[in-house]
């Protein structure tokens, strides 16, 4: 049970970097690579405004400003100086590296003793449940801390994500949509696809940080390498979640995104179990994505083979 | 009122590859007049036309639009202005939205784009009343993904699109080449009367003499990017198809001399 509770809450927080992964990648059709880099910067930003002694509220606002930011690099990187879209993804995770450790100051720094969202809605929960530090849900005992976080995450996804989705059918919202799918038409009615562009790639790796700072508040420590992997991450996430609601609309399909992060972390958490090399990890989830890709290719080529093979059978019959 | 004066584009300049597409381009268009653009391959009927969108800035020569100076402006700049419809059906859409969405982005051409609703009870219901005077039954598939639809009925809707603001300027390129006949005369139906009924001035681009002589009210024929013919009023109403066909005999003919006569010339004397 534990396992499970523990799953759904980084499900939960990993929901965000897909949500970001889902724009970048299925909005704008743009491969971000900043993801691994605003992960991290979310993560090292909030961490040392904590350490600080600013306010849980400010720094992790600020964590999702600087994500903002990193993803408007890119998106400048890409539409004003025409540099490769990976590349300017590269350029810019590259660069974050450096600025995670100045952020950060050394590579990994703990939270234990600075005070974060995660221990201030368990204050929060402690009051409205009384002192005892476990709490009984649907039969299973749960500490005050985990359920907090449950709870917690619960709706702040659910509200990102219903504001994402408002968001969408909103004039801008709409135009960010065009641009990812036909950029010479929104230009024709009047908007720079390039200004979108940047927008929603400072959106996207906002989310993406936002997600790294829940991350390293939760886990009460942040690391300079938290971020290596995220992008693949969030893509298993979102192709989990396309596959699952099986429809091109986009508030099914964000709220595919957050049950198909949800699912993968579950997946991960039970292969853990089963005895999977924490090492191993990347590796498992670069196949599964490398497989979830070319899986509906291979199907439409062996089905139309099978389906040739039936004709020329029909074919021969008739022939003879 | 559109003032084309001197537009030069070279394409590639310093490389073998080099293209002088715009030679020295000029006219000028009266407003809520129509203007057919004519030509061969490569003669730089489209690139005019893009030069005036704002695909690209020209190398030198000057741009006018009801009065304003556009040379430098960009192209989703001057699209506040001008309306356009694009050759590739597929260009003028966003294929994964609704078509109500598409259309919901259009009606704010060149507006500010800012967190209020795209659709409302108010513009859907607009938006079903003008695609009903398509008489297409697309007025039925608000809902649908524009994606979906037959590269004629897109065509038809972008042409909505491109004048649902009564823009300044409307440009088509060769907007029905890659339709069906049955289509293209549909839509060229629809671009009839859409540009009638709303005064539009409007530069098309065509591959169709047929088009050209039946559309409009002066034809502009260019060659190797310059205006070599300027046709309107009563000369432009008693064209015949036949007539612009023998023009550009005419301009081939005049083209395949020249070299072959250098061969013939380089043959006897060296």
């Amino acid at each position: 049970m534990l396992l499970l509770i523990s799953a759904l809450i980084y499900g939960l927080v990993f929901a965000l970097l897909a949500l970001g992964v889902y724009i970048s990648f299925r909005i704008f059709h743009f491969a971000d690579i900043t993801a691994d880099g605003s992960f991290a910067l979310g993560g090292a930003a909030t961490t040392a405004m904590l350490i600080a002694g600013w306010s849980p509220l400010v720094s992790t606002a600020v964590g999702f400003l600087a994500g903002m930011l990193a993803g408007a690099s890119t998106g400048v990187l890409h539409t004003i100086f025409k540099i490769h879209g990976l590349l300017s993804g590269i350029l810019v995770t590259t660069a974050l590296y450096s600025i995670n450790l100045r952020v950060l100051g050394r590579s990994n720094v703990s939270l234990s003793d600075a005070p974060t969202l995660s221990k201030f809605w368990a204050d929060l929960l402690r009051r409205v449940l009384g002192a005892s530090e476990r709490h009984n849900l649907f039969g299973w005992m749960v500490g005050v801390q985990d359920l907090s976080n449950l709870f917690a995450l619960t709706l702040l996804v659910g509200l990102l994500g219903t504001v994402l989705f408002l968001f969408l059918k909103t004039n801008l919202g709409t135009a960010m949509r065009a641009a990812g799918d036909n950029a010479q038409m929104i230009r024709a009615l009047g908007a720079s696809d390039k200004i979108l562009l940047i927008f929603g790639l400072a959106l996207a790796n906002g989310l993406i940080a936002l997600s790294g700072s829940l991350l390293a508040q939760c886990q009460e420590f942040a690391d300079v390498q938290m971020g290596i992997g995220m992008v693949v991450w969030g893509l298993a996430s979102v192709i989990i979640g396309e596959s699952l609601v099986g429809s091109s609309r986009f508030g099914i399909l964000i709220a595919g995104t957050i049950i198909g992060s949800i699912l993968f972390r579950m997946m991960i958490a039970i292969a853990l179990r089963c005895g999977l090399n924490p090492n191993d990890l990347k590796l498992i989830t670069a196949v599964f994505v490398f497989l979830a890709l070319v899986a509906p290719r291979w199907l439409k080529t062996l089905k139309s083979r099978f389906n040739t093979d039936l004709v020329g059978e029909a074919d021969h019959a008739q022939g003879l | 009122m559109l003032k084309v004066s001197d537009v030069v584009k070279t394409f590639y300049p310093g490389t073998p590859n080099e293209v002088r597409s715009l030679r020295g381009v000029s006219f000028t268009m009266e407003p809520g007049s129509f203007t057919n653009i004519i030509g061969t391959n490569g003669s730089g009927k489209s690139t005019m036309l893009n030069a005036v969108a704002g695909v690209f800035l020209v190398d030198s020569g000057q741009i006018e639009l009801s009065g304003e100076d556009i040379t430098g402006w960009s192209e989703h700049q001057r699209a506040r202005r001008i309306g356009r419809v694009f050759q590739n059906p597929f260009s003028g859409s966003a294929p994964t939205m609704t078509v109500a969405e598409n259309l919901a982005l259009a009606a704010r051409r060149g507006m500010r784009r800012g967190l209020g609703w795209s659709l409302n009870a108010a513009l859907r219901g607009e938006i079903a009343e003008r695609l009903k005077s398509l008489k297409m039954g697309l007025e039925n598939r608000l809902d649908n993904p524009i994606g979906n639809l037959s590269g004629g009925q897109r065509q038809a809707i972008t042409l909505l699109m491109a004048t649902w603001l009564k823009p300044d300027l409307l440009l088509l390129d060769e907007h029905t080449a890659a339709l069906d006949p049955r289509s293209a005369d549909q839509v060229i139906r629809l671009t009839h009367e859409i540009v009638e009924r709303d005064r539009l001035t409007t530069l098309m681009v065509t591959h169709s003499m047929q088009q050209a002589v039946s559309l409009g009210d002066r034809i502009l024929m260019m060659h190797k990017g310059e205006i070599v013919a300027d046709l309107s009023g009563a000369q432009k109403g008693r064209l015949r198809p036949e007539d612009l066909l023998g023009r550009f005999d005419e301009l081939r003919r005049r083209d395949q001399l020249t070299p072959a006569v250098g061969e013939m010339l380089e043959r006897l004397y060296v």
